[in-house]
């Protein structure tokens, strides 16, 4: 049997035991030297293993008497965290190199969040999933404050690690709600008592406070409150990798948690994610009008598009799950060739994120502005570029499950949230020229993740590259 | 050729990947390289969609040369056209080359600008192919971003608060749409434009949070349609964007607005309100009719006051929108016809009006009424042509301003007199303020300093607005071929809808009587 159970989670337990053997070489060797080479050897392995899971996994399989479940959902959820940490990783490299940022530990954190967020996805135990989070949750602390020198680093950590534990304790104290009221912590045991209109009130709050515990991950609003500040602090490249693959994990599991968990009392939590989908929205849409930093607005960014995808969770059908996996996996493409853009601003060697310093980049780097320009356009959501795809499987599941209130509401938060992608644009292409030009970036890796990402915002249109079917296999192995 | 409408439609955005991506450099003659590919892509794209024009057969009321392929979502993609739609295909390839043509002393960033052009074609050429409703919407919102860019990068002074408020009040009037457009797939589970034209959407009365809604789902799909297209029209009162963004955008970026992408809205009431939701355009129609007439009265009394030359024009461009939309909820098929022949004819003379001020702006910078002055005493042939499309634009007999103007009130008269009536007394309106601002800049003793060393149109100039006049004339004069080509599918369109009408009628009857 337990050769059985390790088989499941080996991918995890390579990733894990890599990370273990590689920190005990760095240890005793005591340089930072090989930090560069680590970087590229975590990505690698970071592919690696995504092509194998994608290759190999079939079926649902149950290991550790249901505390670990892989099935299609968990490898469409790993593959998307597994490539795009292996992108933004890749991205990183030559940033924090040249900023003397790059040390061994940081690849090595990236890969124990890593595999938190691959034991998040696949969780199937209301402990498995707090493991899961608490092993992300605890590396990404780290990493956030890793310019140790500076202030906003070590306020960006602090600050995630004091609203993260509270966010935990609200989840545990929900958790133990839940284990309360349902006498098990499995999730297929709780489905069991979790049926609809027999909802024990115990359990109703601790659904609540799971779900206020997991919007927090999500950065969900009324939990947003940290996500601004810790997108600001931390180093750029750090931000790229919050945006991203953490995003899908807390989403994947949020998504896990309700539908195997919860599955039979949709109608008593879809309400509350509505709301929360419809505050991130409008919240995520209205206050990045007025920022000047361009970190500080993806923040608000990544906000306003947790709010679409849970628009998809909200649903509470497959069809709403298969929206939110492709509006995450359309959702974390966009955000590569985002922050390789931002990862590339700077002015004197320094790096800049005042949204002001575009002026007039196009007339320098049309290329490169042309690229942005077009990933703008897609966060905006306008068509034919692929993030007005995402948008329209997240509303027709909202309106297909009855929430044509909240989709009409989703659409006019994305007008509102053009206004500010709009606004760059404005700069880039509209502006006045200026003296204090940015340095023309030199890295091939940003260069191509910025094509790349910008690439496939438009020729995605012809089939999403065939995501389409795999997400739709991926959701009916979590409803049924 | 079985994909002929597809090669049509992507030609210009071939040419436009051709220049993004092999064109280099920013001197002269990387402009010239890029005005001429240009040309020769716009030409070529009108003379192939010429085949379009002989393959078609007027007395099919069906969707002819249709392509069909699977896309994802269920979606299709899926293009043909029918009488309705091939002449607005017509007149965008007709336009574009001449678009070009005008754009001809463009210095800054050409390589970019002539992308944003053909890009433009390619959608606005989708939109009036489409056959898929998702589709239909990619073309359709997808030409918001080269004309935010077009007005934007290329405007006048004020261009960042007109490129603004264009995008934002016609991305706002469209989401609506999108979400009726998943409603309709959600009810009828297809987004075939030909199956949904067959489909019956639900027009039984509910009530939403205590509020009757008379005639059901199709007047809730009809106003999110409405709010889509009446925003691109543009109707009165959301008509605010137009001329901002007309005043502010560049003269090639003008003539394309009011020629075509004003015609998508009236595009889309035939395409999609009148014949989808009957009941619900029905119970919206009297709605409908009286906000037209204030439009056609109300702007042409604004455009009397204009100081601004290009103002002027582009609210006479909502006055003229204003007979268009009477003339398709007049819901017969002189009103209908009328509607398209003047959206067909606005688009030679709006065009061509928008192109008349570019030529005097290019030559001295200022689109003031007051700066000009005594014009035909320097410019002669400027003058006559001036001459001959304020006349078309008044609707004098013998242009195609006054066939679509004559029919359309023809139409209205025979469902609404009250209308009719106030719609007339926007001609005379019209031909105040037409004549006034000819007289003012054309006419009188040329007595302003700045004036004395103007000179007359360039062969360049005159060759783009021979078409122009040809096409005025001719259809003025004989407007036979539009009316036959467009007759059988707008006979087919009326019958449907007053069919429809009926039958609803008869089922409240019989639930009334039960």
């Amino acid at each position: 049997m337990l050769s059985a159970d390790l088989g499941i989670i080996l991918p995890e337990i390579i990733l894990a035991i890599f990370a273990m053997l590689s920190l005990l070489g760095a240890v005793y060797s005591a340089k930072d030297g090989a930090a560069s080479l680590l970087v590229w050897v975590t990505s690698g392995l970071f592919l690696a293993i995504a092509v194998w899971i994608g290759l190999n996994g079939a079926g649902a399989n149950v290991a550790f008497n249901g505390m670990f479940v892989d099935d299609g959902f968990a490898r469409f959820a790993k593959i998307v965290i597994l490539v795009s940490a292996a992108a933004v990783l890749l991205m990183s490299e030559a940033y924090m190199t040249r900023r003397g940022l790059l040390r061994f530990e940081y690849p090595l954190l990236i890969a124990l969040s890593v595999v938190g967020m691959m034991m998040m996805v696949s969780a199937g135990d209301l402990m498995a999933l707090y493991m899961g989070l608490e092993l992300q949750s605890l590396s990404l602390y780290v990493v956030a404050s890793l310019r140790r020198d500076s202030l906003k680093s070590t306020e960006a950590g602090l600050k995630y690690f004091v609203l993260g534990a509270l966010s935990s304790g609200l989840l545990l104290y929900g958790a133990s709600l839940v284990y309360g009221y349902a006498g098990t912590t499995l999730f297929s045991g709780i489905i069991q008592t979790a049926v609809h209109g027999d909802l024990s009130l115990g359990l109703l709050f601790g659904l609540v406070f799971l779900i206020s515990g997991l919007a927090f991950k999500v950065s969900a609003v009324p939990f947003h409150m940290w996500t601004p500040d810790v997108y600001e602090g931390s180093p750029t490249p750090v931000t790229a990798f919050f945006a991203t693959a953490p995003k899908v994990a807390a989403m994947g599991l949020f998504a896990r948690v309700m539908h195997d968990a919860f599955g039979a009392a949709v109608s008593d939590w879809s309400q509350v994610i509505a709301l929360l989908s419809v505050l991130s929205m409008f919240l995520g849409a209205i206050a990045a009008i007025g920022q000047t930093d361009i970190k500080r607005l993806m923040a608000f960014s990544s906000i306003a598009h947790m709010g679409y995808a849970l628009m998809g969770l909200a649903a509470g059908t497959a069809f709403g799950v298969q929206a939110m996996l492709i509006y995450m996996a359309i959702y974390v493409t966009m955000n590569v060739g985002t922050f390789a853009f931002i990862l590339s601003m700077s002015r004197d060697g320094q790096p800049v994120s005042n949204i002001a310093s575009l002026n007039m980049y196009s007339k320098r780097e049309p290329g490169k502005a042309l690229a942005m320009l077009v990933l703008l356009f897609s966060l905006a959501g306008v068509p034919p570029l692929v993030g007005f795809f995402g948008k329209l499987y997240v509303l027709r599941a909202a309106y297909e499950a009855g929430l044509a209130w909240l989709a009409i509401a989703g659409v006019i938060a994305s007008v509102i949230g053009a206004f500010y992608y709009l606004r760059i644009v404005f700069y880039m292409y509209f502006g006045q020229e200026r003296d204090d030009a940015l340095d023309k970036s030199r890295s091939p890796i940003l260069w191509g993740m910025l094509m790349a990402s910008a690439i496939i915002m438009v020729v995605g249109v012809v089939n999403l590259f065939g995501i389409e079917g795999a997400a739709a296999a991926a959701a009916a192995t979590l409803v049924n | 050729m079985d994909n002929l409408l597809s090669i049509v439609t992507f030609l210009p955005a071939l040419a436009a990947l051709i220049l993004l991506v092999f064109l280099r450099g920013d001197d002269e003659a990387a402009s010239r390289n890029a005005k001429w590919l240009s040309l020769i892509a716009t030409s070529a794209t009108f003379l192939i969609s010429l085949f379009i024009l002989a393959q078609f057969d007027s007395q099919n009321t069906g969707f002819q040369m249709v392509e069909q392929g699977e896309w994802l979502l269920g979606l299709q993609y899926k293009m043909g056209v029918d009488g309705i739609s091939v002449l607005f295909v017509m007149l965008t390839t007709f336009m574009m080359p001449l678009v070009i043509a005008a754009s001809w002393d463009v210095s800054h960033r050409v390589k970019e600008y002539m992308i944003a052009f053909l890009l433009l074609e390619t959608l606005m050429l989708g939109v009036f192919m489409a056959l898929d409703l998702v589709l239909f919407y990619l073309f359709f919102e997808a030409g918001l971003i080269p004309m935010f860019l077009i007005i934007g990068i290329w405007g006048g002074k004020n261009r960042i608060y007109a490129s603004f408020k264009f995008f934002l009040y016609t991305f706002l009037g469209s989401v609506l749409m999108l979400v009726a457009m998943v409603g309709m797939f959600a009810d009828a589970g297809t987004t075939d434009i030909e199956q949904l034209l067959v489909h019956q959407f639900g027009s039984e009365t509910f009530s939403v949070l205590g509020v009757h809604i008379v005639g059901g789902m199709q007047t809730l799909l009809f106003l999110a349609f409405f709010a889509s297209f009446a925003v691109k029209m543009p109707m009165w009162p959301v008509h605010t964007w137009l001329p901002d963004a007309h005043v502010q955008a560049p003269t090639a970026g003008s003539v394309v607005l009011a020629a075509i992408l004003l015609k998508m809205g009236g595009y889309g009431f035939l395409r999609f309100s009148l014949p989808m939701f009957p009941v619900g355009a029905d119970v919206l129609t009297p709605l409908v009719l009286w906000m037209s007439a204030i439009a056609i009265v109300y702007t042409s009394l604004v455009a009397l006051v204009q100081e601004d030359m290009k103002k002027l024009i582009a609210y006479s461009s909502v006055a003229h929108m204003g007979y268009v939309t009477m003339g398709i909820f007049a819901g017969n098929q002189q009103g209908i016809d009328g509607a398209i022949f003047q959206m067909i004819s606005h688009g030679f003379i709006s065009g061509a009006l928008f192109l008349c001020v570019g030529v005097i702006y290019d030559r001295m910078h200022t689109r003031d009424i007051d700066a000009y002055g005594g014009l035909v005493n320097r410019m002669p042939a400027y003058a006559l042509i001036f001459m001959l499309f304020t006349m078309a634009n008044v609707g004098l007999p013998g242009t195609s301003g006054f066939i679509g103007e004559f029919l359309t009130l023809m139409g209205i008269f025979q469902v609404n007199t009250w209308i009719a009536a106030v719609a007339t007394s926007g001609v005379i309106l019209s031909a105040a303020y037409a004549l006034w601002l000819y007289r003012r800049v054309v006419m009188g003793d040329l007595i302003k300093e700045s004036l004395k060393i103007i000179t007359d149109m360039t062969r360049r100039e005159r060759a783009i607005f021979a078409p122009l006049v040809i096409a005025t004339i001719l259809f003025g004069v004989y407007p036979a071929p539009i009316l036959d080509t467009i007759g059988p599918s707008v006979e087919a369109l009326v019958t449907n809808y007053q069919t429809a009408l009926a039958a609803a009628e008869s089922a409240t009857q019989v639930a009334v009587n039960h």
